[in-house]
């Protein structure tokens, strides 16, 4: 199974330490209000860019259980929940972070900024409500529906609703100071693989995780 | 024709300029006046921050490498037994 192979974990290792590396060494732009903090964006973008992929593979396994109910599925989209919202809670972290050292304040009211502590929220009520739950299949049944629901409304919280009005963020709305962090080549040349191997780096944990589960199961018959 | 009229104009959002975007020029990555962290590159600190970073990413890493053995190894014990069992 894909989850056992090595060939993408040794891609993973080795895009890592490239853009840890490299992210830190090479040559960056040299703009006002960022100055070095640029290269945050090789760890903080990529921790959005995982989320919604993980979010996305759990949805896709939520779905495919609603078409056919199975224990193996639940925890694909479970695991893929797990990973997905702890990428999430990296990104918020690391921006807030970075925003208090560049946009002056932990938190601006920036329209991504809420949507996406919103879209969090939403997240962490899916774990309160399989907690709730007792009977396992109606566990999965409710949460999967839960899951197709969250992520449905991350969609337009993260992607739309910051570019309808004034925001901090680049690409949406925007400030002067920021507009000038438009992604340039060499930039590319460390972001790119950055999206790649953090997300494998997702999988890998979250496979990591189903896997466990599912000896666990099988070992607890 | 409203139908026409509508969809004529949607398309007509294409010309839609909000922001121009600021183009990083080469420039950008030659200028003196944006403070940097050359004092690090110039005293090679910043490769203690890179060695830092590194060894904290490999440690981290190597212990996923671990617990994926790990279980890798778990998961064959089970196929066996299970052939064992079923035979």
């Amino acid at each position: 199974m894909v989850m056992r192979k090595s060939w993408w974990k040794i891609v993973t290792i080795i895009l890592l330490l490239y853009v840890v590396i490299g992210g830190l060494l090479m040559d960056v732009p040299r703009l006002n209000i960022l100055n070095e903090t640029i290269r945050a964006l090789y760890f903080h973008v990529p921790m959005w860019f995982g989320m919604i992929i993980m979010l996305g593979i759990a949805v896709y396994h939520s779905i495919k259980y609603l078409k056919n109910p199975s224990a193996e599925r639940d925890i694909k989209a479970l695991e893929f929940v797990n990973v997905g919202v702890l990428f999430g809670v990296l990104g918020i972290v690391t921006g807030m972070f970075w925003a208090q050292f560049t946009w002056g304040e932990w938190w601006s009211g920036d329209p991504k900024q809420n949507a996406s502590a919103i879209g969090l929220l939403i997240y962490f009520a899916y774990f309160v409500l399989r907690g709730s739950l007792e009977d396992d299949e109606q566990k999965a049944r409710i949460s999967a529906v839960y899951n197709i629901f969250a992520f449905c409304a991350l969609i337009p919280l993260l992607f739309i609703l910051p570019r309808l009005t004034d925001s901090l963020h680049p690409g949406n709305g925007g400030n002067p100071g920021f507009n000038a962090y438009d992604l340039d080549s060499k930039l590319r040349l460390v972001f790119y693989p950055a999206v790649i191997a953090w997300t494998f780096l997702g999988i890998w944990i979250a496979t990591l995780r189903i896997r466990i589960k599912t000896l666990q199961n099988v070992l607890d018959q | 024709m409203r139908k026409f009229l509508i969809i004529g104009f949607l398309f007509l959002t294409i010309i839609v300029n909000g922001q121009d975007k600021i183009k990083i020029e080469e420039s950008d990555y030659a200028n003196q006046q944006v403070e940097m962290a050359d004092v690090m590159r110039d005293n090679g600190k910043i490769y203690v921050v890179v060695g830092v970073v590194t060894v904290i990413l490999v440690v981290l890493l190597g212990y996923l490498i671990t617990v994926d053995r790990k279980v890798t190894r778990l998961e064959k014990r089970l196929e066996t037994s299970d052939k064992n069992h079923s035979a």
